[in-house]
């Protein structure tokens, strides 16, 4: 849960630094993006890096899902006879949401890919023009979108928000001193994230990108 | 004060078990809740039926027998308070208290509130020890101990082993009093030569004992009756990688 959780935040680290280039302009970004094509040319081939990293990436996506099953099911097995009365679970909004919040991240996920990545439901959908392919998606006729994408990254947030600080915990890698340091390093990575991510449609919403 | 419980009520391991509502009058708000369920198991004799079964042993909040989730908290709504020590004057005249056993796969209910809680004693048998010559006392100077690790060490040695960690757990897990037993030992010198075996023996033991995995809700330390603090599972984590790492 942990090893592969901390893969995913930090792709979602550079993801995020990717896109904030769409700030610098139509040439720029498309020129990013036609770069991340080319990453480990000439000892690669041409958009080797880019299948090794999605497939790396899938077997982590797999194998954090694997994990969180065998956890909800263990967890399951371990009260068959549930409470009659039980109060809402006094940790915080984020760990209680952990699996459904999964849930709904995944479901983003393979909306996202076919979105932006295989632009089956772009409304622009030219390979290649990456910028009017985002700009045109969260133009503000198609708000349900953004709507669906703010929510969405908030989610992914709320899922790091305890995700990053349980994963550190799991790997047993902070001293019992550095628990607060662990939480509020955790919240503050979780929101430069999700403000990260929401810069892009909120900027193509008020024209700032168009 | 009058109020009224509903308590879990299964006559023995195979019953389905079921919620029943007593009425109770008359309690005193000094009385411990536990001598609350007394008053009225003294009434249920007299009436000719059976009493409810409960665990209990000190009623002075050291010896981790009492074992009730009251109100869907474990050990009722007082912080770092066992059930025995809890007392009627914090709840209200007229209220329903609900009483149920630990909830748990590897906590079987024997009867009505009581729960078998072998599976930590298991759990304490693959390493919940250290192997030394008996005998007389050793002389307390021959091992220096850091005040801090004592201090640490003594923290994690006040868990009672209740098992309201389990109850509370949204995982059923047992990972707080596990954690606690591996951090009172591992934190001492004399437990330094088992301490890799210690962490991994008792993991083992645990997860075959059908409890969850930990998920760091943090449930656990919230009803502590001794206040565990959760960090120690963050020091259990840390001495099973490392003893994971030296088995490679």
């Amino acid at each position: 849960m942990a090893v592969t959780g901390f893969l995913l935040v930090a792709f979602l680290y550079v993801h995020m630094i990717g896109n904030l280039k769409i700030f610098f302009g139509e040439e720029t970004f498309d020129h990013y993006a036609h770069w991340l094509r080319s990453i480990g040319t000439p000892l690669l081939p041409e958009a080797w890096y880019l299948y090794i990293q999605r497939g790396v990436l899938t077997v982590a996506v797999i194998g954090h899902i694997v994990a969180a099953v065998i956890l909800a099911r263990r967890a399951r097995l371990a009260r068959p006879v549930k409470y009659a009365h039980r109060p809402k679970v006094q940790g915080s909004y984020a760990a209680r949401t952990m699996r459904w919040g999964g849930v709904i991240v995944l479901l983003f996920v393979i909306y996202h890919i076919l979105d932006l990545t295989t632009l089956t439901l772009n409304p622009h959908g030219v390979t290649g023009e990456v910028y009017r392919n985002v700009a045109e998606d969260f133009a503000p006729s198609r708000w349900y979108v953004t709507l669906f994408y703010t929510l969405s990254i908030v989610a992914v947030g709320f899922h790091l928000r305890h995700g990053l600080w349980s994963a550190v915990r799991t790997l047993g890698l902070q001293s019992p001193r550095g628990e607060i340091y662990a939480r509020a390093t955790a919240l503050v990575l979780s929101v430069v994230l999700v403000v990260g991510y929401l810069s892009v449609p909120f900027a193509v919403l008020v024209g700032l990108v168009d | 004060m009058d109020i009224q419980v509903r308590v879990w009520r299964q006559s023995g391991p195979t019953d389905k078990g079921r919620m029943v509502t007593y009425d109770v009058k008359d309690i005193s708000p000094d009385a411990s809740f536990l001598e609350m369920l007394d008053v009225l198991n003294e009434k249920l004799i007299l009436d000719g039926d059976d009493p409810i079964a409960f665990d209990h042993d000190c009623r002075e909040g050291i010896c981790g027998a009492c074992s009730m989730v009251i109100d869907g908290t474990a050990h009722g709504p007082e912080k770092a308070t066992t059930t025995c020590q809890l007392h009627m004057r914090h709840f209200k005249q007229g209220d329903t208290i609900d009483v149920e056993p630990w909830r748990a796969a590897a906590f079987p209910v024997i009867k009505d509130l009581v729960v078998d809680r072998t599976a930590f004693d298991t759990i304490i048998q693959a390493g919940g020890y250290i192997t030394a010559p008996t005998g007389a006392a050793p002389e307390a100077h021959a091992t220096p101990v850091p005040k801090k690790d004592a201090d640490l060490a003594f923290e994690a040695a006040t868990c009672i082993g209740c098992g309201a960690c389990v109850a509370a757990c949204p995982n059923g897990s047992a990972m707080l009093f596990t954690a606690a037993k591996v951090a009172h030992l591992g934190l001492m010198p004399q437990g330094q030569p088992e301490r890799d075996t210690r962490v991994i023996d008792m993991l083992q033991a645990q997860d075959d004992a059908g409890f969850g995995g930990c998920t760091n809700m943090g449930e656990c330390s919230q009803v502590c009756p001794k206040g565990i603090p959760l960090t120690l599972i963050g020091r259990l984590n840390s001495d099973y990688r490392k003893a994971i790492r030296k088995q490679v």
